[in-house]
């Protein structure tokens, strides 16, 4: 009886020693669980997730304020990634944070009716209009990722979103039909 | 001029499950006559029992799932399962006992897993494992030889335990060779002295022997066909015949020759049809050489110093564990890869 | 030369019908002009061209249309004169049905040609100015892959080059446009081989060809001893698809692996298509642009099956109905082959300098529809590369597109033989095409996130950064003004001054505060006013204000 609680003992010294000498030696600088989900989120910035941003969800996220469910733009796929990497449940997308949809869209300015006040430039978060006060504003449509932040400010709604055409570069062989009698997996498929 | 969108322009063969399967089960044929030969109608009423209820229970499992029916009863991947688990049972192993195991081996180990194609268990082997440890009473009653029962008394024996003469059931059966074996060396007979028992033949038990012989050809043909590769069988057999030589070489008179586990048991039944199960066997071809050693050398040891009879279920469902690591570990080495 | 030649083999493969013959019974057609001429800026790999004429501008054969933008491109010439009609998005023969840029040119008939610069004694050309009068004129592999072959005749680093390799196989079952090529013009091919030879100052060179075309061997055999040549060989290789996969072709006649992630340069060897050779001879030769190719019309859907020449840019349905048109039962229109090619859904598509062949079905396989994977290994056993289809399948399957990539999805050629095998009628090649796409986009939205990230936090440094500035002006100006005031204290004569001024003025109104003397002792009519002023001004304030 002696032997066995002072041989449990032992191992349990050896092994918490070990860990905490491993913990030490091998402590990584800044959290690099909130860089890791960042990676995951699309970066658009356009808040509907309820944060300022991506990097203020991912570090709610990291702090368990948030859910992995509040981003419609990541869609499906990144709700799954960010189970994966957090050994959560993949769930549906919130719906109070919006849908998800499937084109993706720029924003074009129509050059007839703006009236170079800026208030479109201060509020796209990655900087992808061009422009200055009293000189014409243009959306770079390559950095424009869609976030629509730039609509509302516009005084004279000259703000307009078009989808993306997909051409022969982006198209995408579509999934063929699954075999009969496969079964039906939940967050994965997308029949 | 416009065509109707269609998936894949692909040409194919002709090759499909159904026919896979057939082929399988008409290389069995050989191995089956033989068996009726030495033992009677019992085989075959076994495998009718077996195989109505495991169409059956497949039926009612795809309906249950909703699943479509037609394609999936007429694979013979069911039947295939049902007949393979009769010739592995006891031939006067009673009818319900029969039914259990198939109704476990397709409702639970097949279709509770996904169905075709997605068991990571051997289904027969899984339903005999079942009752194996549910009813280790009835799994000893193997039928002697050389009964010449009718068929009226063969069934009559079956659903009513009627025996020829009114004599019990048990003067007409007996165990196994392998059992007979292993309960004579704890005995501390010599292998020598088992031998001479009536139930041993030439080469193996009397009987069995010509029964492995027949479903060797059966083997051998699939082989030739390329419906199953070489690798398992072979490497099964021979992983047995190597360990089995080793130790009977150093001592013959507690270990049993090669040649009698190999036309013995189900060996050679395993090695060509039941091991080489396609949906749960190894996937490569290296891993599949190490699946079939494990399973030849788990039998062996199983047989010699475990506590069951006859290892083969156990064998193979332990294997069965470790393909997915043993797929993982085995890639080949991919066209223009640098050798690793 | 026939020299017993060692030949190694590569492992998996199938042997196909070839369905040759249907194809092969007559000399080829020549080239006719078609009503219009449909040409896709983007026919190779690499960045499109760019149009130099505008619509409305006559053209004459051979002439320019397009320029290459960029190192991976070529241009595009017109294949016969007319009006450049139309510069917009047509259909484009690609699976996804969708349009691409292109220039519409209709002919008038008269094929009037522009003039054309002749090489007739390219030894004398220095190998790189050769390889840019490949690429100007519009030379890509015409093998179906369309890459530029002049880039593929540059050895790059090395000096030399060990085996340049023609594929001369044709392995693919239907198609039989260089088998007809090597019958009828096999001086051409060999002098094209020469020039490349040259480009590449190659060593040897190999002619693989399968052993099922004993005429087109014969043709190319006379011509080499005709010419007695020495330093090419043609060795017949047997006949199994895909053997002429540029990695299958490389192997069996070197031995050599061309690396999973490297190129054929890689191990001194390079590959070239049968007909990309010709059609350099005639660039050189007569500096004719590539305007023109063989394509081999076939199947039981089509009336009057065999090989023709044809401009590139002809529709495909003016094509068909100028040689018979269909059977009346047709159901399938396939470009490429039976293994490799994809489906078309409309024959008003042009076709591209990569088109080889159109194959019209009447019974289309109809395969049943797929059921489970078994996992029995069919694939795996004839897989070219050696890869595990069954596992890339199950992958592809729960959309895992990590582990696919470790299985090496991207060895993948697309061959088809693992769909031709499985008992299960899984559609293998399409799960990989489709795991194969969806990792491309994958990839570039993740550049492109990338991308809006370093853009987002560039901004929010930049913001920070113009607070920070506006705060440093704001203690710049305080401390001036702070200064400036410390300065004024310095005249303090003056300032006592003010304050006794000041003062006074302090006092005074202390002692005047009860006497407001303006309005004491008002007269009645002064009050009488002062109270109508107040009452309007009681009024306006009371009045409801509209919401």
């Amino acid at each position: 009886m002696l032997t066995a609680i002072i041989t449990i003992s032992l191992l349990a010294a050896i092994f918490g020693g070990l860990l905490g000498y491993v913990a030490v030696k091998f402590h990584i600088e800044g959290d690099p669980v909130v860089d890791q989900i960042d990676a995951l989120l699309p970066q658009t910035q356009c808040g509907q997730c309820s944060f300022p941003g991506c990097r203020p969800y991912a570090e709610a996220i990291a702090r368990g304020e948030a859910d992995i469910n509040q981003c419609p733009p990541g869609g499906e796929s990144t709700i799954v990634a960010l189970a994966d990497l957090l050994g959560l449940d993949a769930k549906p997308l919130n719906p109070e944070n919006g849908t998800e949809d499937d084109t993706k869209t720029v924003v074009y300015i129509d050059e007839q009716v703006c009236i170079g006040c800026t208030l479109c430039i201060q509020a796209c978060p990655v900087d992808a209009i061009l422009g200055s006060a009293k000189q014409m504003h243009t959306v770079i449509t390559d950095e424009c990722t869609g976030c629509d932040l730039c609509i509302p400010p516009c005084p004279v709604e000259c703000i307009h979103i078009i989808p993306v055409k997909q051409d022969i570069h982006t198209w995408k062989w579509p999934r063929p039909a699954p075999p009969i009698a496969s079964p039906q997996t939940s967050a994965k498929a997308k029949v | 001029m416009e065509f109707t969108k269609l998936t894949s322009s692909n040409l194919h063969n002709n090759a499909n499950i159904t026919r896979i399967m057939r082929e399988v089960l008409l290389a069995l044929i050989p191995g089956i006559a033989i068996y009726f030969y030495f033992f009677g109608w019992s085989i075959l009423i076994n495998i009718s029992i077996a195989v109505l209820t495991a169409l059956a229970a497949e039926s009612i499992m795809l309906i249950l799932r909703k699943r479509p029916v037609m394609p999936f009863l007429s694979d013979y991947s069911a039947v295939l399962t049902a007949v393979l688990l009769a010739l592995a049972l006891p031939s006067l192993a009673p009818w319900w006992l029969i039914s259990i195991a198939t109704l476990f081996a397709i409702i639970v180990a097949k279709h509770l897993y996904g169905g075709l194609g997605y068991n990571p268990f051997n289904p027969a082997m899984v339903g005999y494992v079942v009752v194996m440890i549910s009813f280790p009473q009835h799994m000893t009653q193997w039928l002697l030889p050389n009964q010449d029962l009718s068929l009226m008394q063969t069934i009559a024996l079956h659903f009513q335990n009627i025996s020829l003469n009114g004599l019990p059931v048990d003067s007409i059966t007996s165990a196994t060779p392998i059992d007979s074996i292993k309960t004579g060396l704890s005995l501390d007979k010599t292998i020598a002295d088992i031998r001479t028992s009536s139930i041993f033949g030439k080469i193996g038990g009397y009987g069995w022997e010509w029964i492995a012989g027949g479903f060797l050809l059966g083997g051998l043909w699939l082989v030739f066909r390329k419906l199953i590769g070489w690798q398992i069988p072979f490497s099964m057999l021979g992983s047995i015949a190597i360990i089995a030589g080793i130790f009977s070489l150093a001592d013959p008179t507690h270990y049993a020759s090669p040649l009698i586990h190999l036309f013995s048991g189900g060996t050679i039944l395993a090695a060509f049809f039941i091991a080489t199960d396609p949906v749960t066997a190894s996937t490569t071809p290296a891993g599949r050489i190490i699946y079939a050693i494990g399973i030849g050398l788990f039998t062996y040891i199983i047989r010699t110093w475990g506590g069951f009879p006859d290892g083969i279920a156990f064998a193979v469902l332990l294997m069965n564990m470790a393909v997915p690591t043993i797929d993982y570990y085995t890639q080949p080495r991919v066209f223009g890869a640098a050798d690793k | 030369m026939m020299t017993p030649r060692k030949l190694w083999s590569f492992h998996g493969g199938l042997h196909l019908p070839g369905h040759k013959h249907v194809s092969t019974q007559h000399a080829s057609g020549a080239a006719f002009i078609p009503e219009r001429l449909i040409l896709p800026l983007q026919q190779h790999i690499g960045e499109p061209a760019e149009p130099v004429v505008n619509i409305g501008d006559h053209v004459l054969g051979g002439q320019l249309i397009a320029r290459a933008s960029g190192y991976v491109s070529v241009p595009l010439h017109a294949p016969t004169s007319g009006i450049i009609s139309d510069i917009s998005e047509q259909k484009a023969p690609h699976p996804s049905n969708l349009k691409t840029h292109c220039i519409i040119i209709k002919p008038d008939g008269k094929d009037d040609w522009t003039e054309l610069e002749a090489i007739t004694h390219y030894q004398q050309l220095d190998p790189s100015a050769l390889r840019n009068r490949i690429r100007d004129a519009g030379i890509v592999g015409l093998g179906g892959a369309g890459f530029p072959s002049f880039i593929k005749l540059n050895p790059g680093t090395r000096t030399v080059i060990d085996q340049l390799i023609i594929n001369a196989a044709e392995c693919e079952p239907y198609i039989s446009c260089d088998d007809q090529l090597m019958r009828e013009q096999p001086r051409d091919i060999i002098q094209g081989i020469q020039i490349m030879q040259h480009a590449l100052q190659a060593r040897h060179c190999i002619i693989g060809i399968e052993d099922n075309k004993p005429e087109a061997y014969s043709a190319l055999e006379n011509t080499l001893s005709e010419l007695s040549i020495s330093d090419i060989e043609i060795v017949q290789i047997p006949t199994i698809y895909p053997t002429g996969g540029e990695k299958q072709l490389i192997k069996v006649l070197t031995g050599k692996e061309s690396p999973s992630h490297g190129l054929p340069l890689d191990i001194g060897v390079v590959c070239h298509n049968v007909a990309t050779a010709a059609s350099i001879f005639a660039a050189i030769q007569f500096g004719k642009p590539l305007i023109s190719r063989m394509v081999t019309l076939t199947g039981d859907g089509i009336n009057n099956p065999g090989n023709h020449h044809v401009l590139i840019g002809t529709p495909v349905d003016e094509w068909i109905q100028h040689n018979g048109g269909y059977h009346p039962a047709v159901q399938q229109l396939i470009m490429g082959g039976p293994m490799m090619g994809f489906n078309l859904e409309t024959d008003q598509v042009p076709i591209i300098k990569t088109s080889n062949c159109l194959l019209a079905l009447n019974s289309p396989e109809n395969s049943p529809p797929a059921v489970p994977c078994i996992r029995c290994g069919a694939c795996m056993d004839v897989c070219p590369a050696k890869l595990l289809p069954q596992q890339l399948y199950w992958q592809a399957f729960a959309r895992d597109f990590d582990k696919v990539q470790d299985y090496n999805l991207f060895d993948c050629i697309e061959c088809g033989c693992c769909s031709y095998v499985c008992p299960s009628q899984i559609p293998l090649v399409q799960y990989y095409r489709f795991a194969k796409t969806e990792i491309w986009a994958m990839e570039r939205d993740k550049r492109k996130s990338d991308q809006a990230r370093l853009r987002h936090e560039f901004r929010l440094e930049r913001i920070e950064k113009e607070k920070q500035e506006r705060a440093e002006r704001m203690r710049k100006k305080k401390a001036a003004l702070n200064a400036s005031k410390s300065a004024a204290s310095k005249d303090d004569g003056k300032k006592q001054a003010i304050e006794a001024a000041l003062a006074r003025v302090r006092e005074k109104k202390k002692q005047n505060d009860s006497d407001i003397k303006n309005t004491n002792n008002l007269t009645a009519e002064q009050q009488k006013k002062i109270s109508e002023i107040d009452a309007r001004r009681k009024k306006s304030t009371e009045k409801p204000v509209d919401d």
